[in-house]
């Protein structure tokens, strides 16, 4: 009895000792962490050592202290009781993200949402002066009738394009060759591709040689060279052109990955009920990955809604092919009326909405939601 | 998916392939041709000259991109000219420490978001889950000016960690959004089975979950190394113009800057920037290729 007693006690005692001991562990490692990742902070920030070795640690430091800190904050989750663990759990996962997001790109929308009722210096409140400005001005409503033209034909022609490639090459026995050279605008960078593209519309007077293969067509068959980003509307459509040459390799590599995905089973099924290849297409293919090309859309639209480097290095929105991010982005850095920019901006994150929610509805067809 | 051979619809269909491939490749082989050409060359006569009359071709484009300090070569006038030319490589050293990290780290956060969102319960996860989404469209200039101020009050600018960190915070809504779109498929049996054997969540995101989700690493991989790679606007804004930590692309503003006309450079300069992420993307290829969810689950 006594004897029973006295271990109870002492029980109690380990107990309480070994929860002090694990507190201070659960605090002791995160430290020893923090410590460490500090460290590599310091000498990244200010050694001088030889350039590969700097990129070298900077690698390392960088990629292994994103692991340490997930594997740190879930060894910590894990160290309180299990009730409290399974609420924690899934911020171990989500956390990092939302705190990133909150920091990067959620705080500077909220502030231009405020700075959006502001006048140029952002002193005074004018309510909603800038929006009706955003609503009214001719060159927004240009960059409004022009972003849906850039949104309906340069989503249209990429994902139709790349669809069509990817089906094709999934028929062909060069479907490597293809896709590849397909997918090689993807990676040029704006600056190259408005280098590369220059060659194409380039434009010198009639009787000259021309240097852009395009007026060097048309003066081929007797035609006169055009300067093809003055006429209007069709120079939005040139301008669409790039876009479409750029990102069609995105939609067939995401479409193509999601064509690997269906299960030969169905397709044979279908052949072998005598269904032809278009039929096979249409019922069974199409439907199979159509999540994958709402997705492939939404990035394309999203794009496409976001466009500024095309325009502004190629015609810097002159000639009525003005679209709201150049618009945004003049207000904001060239007249420095922040605004008006940040008006801009917001009815940019609106645009989206009714794409998002169309996005989410399918999300929630699924188990997720 | 079977491949048809032998029969007419083959040819019509590597028909159709060949003649859009044409199409896609022309301003790519004018930018590879004007590249090779010399400078008076590229700016009086189209590229497509070249086959007709005998052009000239040259490396001194690439050798003045590529080389560095200072040579010389001798002008089609016969004259010795000493010309200082670009050195890259420093530039493509920095590119690389910007990228690798910045393509990583937004990965494996996006990941292990996407995981998150997709199968554990949280109280508010619809409406932040429908948040990160939204923030897709948020156009990266309105962040540019906060972000620096940060900076400067924690001593960030011109570092790697700064850069990194952007390229992350403006990487995660793609990355999670598609992610996202990839995890949420997976069937639930799998992580039922390994929640019944008493599988911890993270190793169950580590040893189920990264695994399975491969192919989608890598597209999202191959899209944000682009991204990151051709970039300009983050690198300008954050990690600033001096050259010790200058990028490719920040270079190649500077040619067409300070160049205005040399096209022959841009030329050769911006075919030397795309054979990385081309070396890349034949090198992640195979994973595309992969059947997504190829035996993972039976029946």
């Amino acid at each position: 009895m006594e004897k029973g007693k006295q271990l109870e006690k002492r029980g109690i005692l380990t107990e309480i000792f070994v929860t002090i001991g694990r507190i201070a562990v659960s605090i002791f490692v995160p430290v020893v962490a923090f410590f460490i990742l500090w460290a590599g902070f310091i000498f990244l920030r200010d050694s001088n050592a030889n350039q590969g070795i700097i990129a070298l640690v900077a690698i390392i430091w960088g990629v292994g202290g994103v692991a340490l800190l997930f594997w740190v904050a879930d060894w910590v989750v894990n160290r309180t009781p299990v009730h409290v663990a399974k609420k924690l759990q899934p911020f171990v996962f989500v956390g990092p993200a939302l705190v990133i997001l909150t920091w990067y790109l959620f705080l500077p929308t909220m502030r231009s949402l405020y700075l959006s009722f502001f006048d140029a210096q952002s002193k005074n409140f004018i309510g909603l002066t800038n929006y009706i400005f955003a609503f009214t001005d001719s060159k927004m409503l240009e960059s409004f009738t022009n972003n849906l033209m850039w949104i309906i034909l340069g989503t249209g022609g990429s994902v139709g394009f790349g669809l069509i490639i990817a089906l094709l090459s999934d028929r062909s026995k060069f479907e490597k060759v293809f896709k590849s050279i397909i997918f090689m605008p993807m990676a040029i960078s704006f600056v190259g591709a408005g280098v590369i593209w220059r060659f194409i519309y380039a434009y010198k007077p009639a009787g000259e040689d021309q240097i852009g293969i395009l007026n060097a067509i048309v003066t081929f068959f007797g035609g006169n060279p055009q300067a093809w980003f003055t006429i209007r509307p069709w120079n939005n459509v040139f301008l669409i052109i790039i876009l479409i040459w750029l990102q069609t390799g995105y939609a067939m590599v995401i479409i193509s990955a999601a064509l690997k995905g269906v299960p030969s089973t169905i397709i044979d099924a279908g052949r072998i009920d005598g269904a032809s290849e278009m039929r096979v297409i249409r019922s069974i293919i199409i439907p199979y990955i159509f999540s994958t090309l709402v997705t492939v859309s939404t990035t394309i639209v999203i794009i496409s809604l976001k466009i500024f480097d095309i325009v502004f290095t190629m015609t810097n929105g002159n000639y009525g092919t003005e679209v709201i991010a150049s618009m945004q982005y003049k207000q904001m850095f060239r007249f420095y009326h922040y605004g008006r920019g940040s008006a801009i901006a917001i009815v940019l994150v609106i645009a989206v909405i009714p794409v998002m929610w169309y996005n989410l509805r399918q999300f929630s067809k699924r188990e997720g939601f | 998916m079977t491949k048809i051979h032998k029969s007419k619809w083959a040819y019509v269909v590597n028909l159709i392939l060949l003649v859009l491939v044409i199409i896609w490749s022309i301003p790519i082989i004018g930018l590879l041709i004007s590249s090779l050409r010399p400078q008076e060359d590229v700016l009086s006569t189209g590229w497509w000259t070249l086959f007709k009359n005998k052009g000239v071709i040259t490396l001194d484009n690439y050798k003045q991109v590529l080389g560095g300090s200072e040579y010389t070569f001798v002008d089609s006038t016969g004259a010795t000219v000493r010309s200082s030319g670009d050195n890259l490589s420093r530039a493509f050293m920095n590119s690389f420490t910007v990228t690798i990290p910045s393509v990583i780290i937004p990965i494996l956060i996006a990941s292990a978001a996407a995981f998150g969102f997709a199968w554990m319960v949280f109280p508010g996860r619809k409406f932040f889950f429908t948040t990160v989404v939204a923030l897709l469209v948020v156009p990266l200039q309105i962040a540019l000016i906060p972000i620096l101020r940060d900076y400067q009050s924690l001593g960030l600018t011109g570092s790697y960690l700064g850069i990194w960190m952007a390229h992350t915070g403006f990487g995660l809504p793609l990355g999670i959004y598609l992610l996202y779109n990839y995890i949420s498929t997976i069937p639930r049996d799998i992580f039922e089975s390994a929640f019944l054997d008493g599988a911890r969540p993270m190793v169950v995101f580590s040893r189920l979950v990264l695994p399975l989700s491969v192919p989608a690493i890598a597209s999202l991989a191959i899209f944000q190394f682009l991204w990151v790679w051709n970039d300009l606007l983050v690198a300008l804004v954050f990690l600033g113009g001096t050259s010790d930590v200058a990028v490719l692309t920040q270079r190649l503003a500077n040619m067409v800057g300070s160049r205005g006309q040399d096209w022959h450079l841009l030329t050769s300069g911006a075919f030397v920037a795309m054979i990385v992420p081309l070396v890349v993307f034949f090198a992640l290829q195979r994973y595309f290729v992969q059947g997504l969810m190829a035996g993972s689950v039976k029946g």
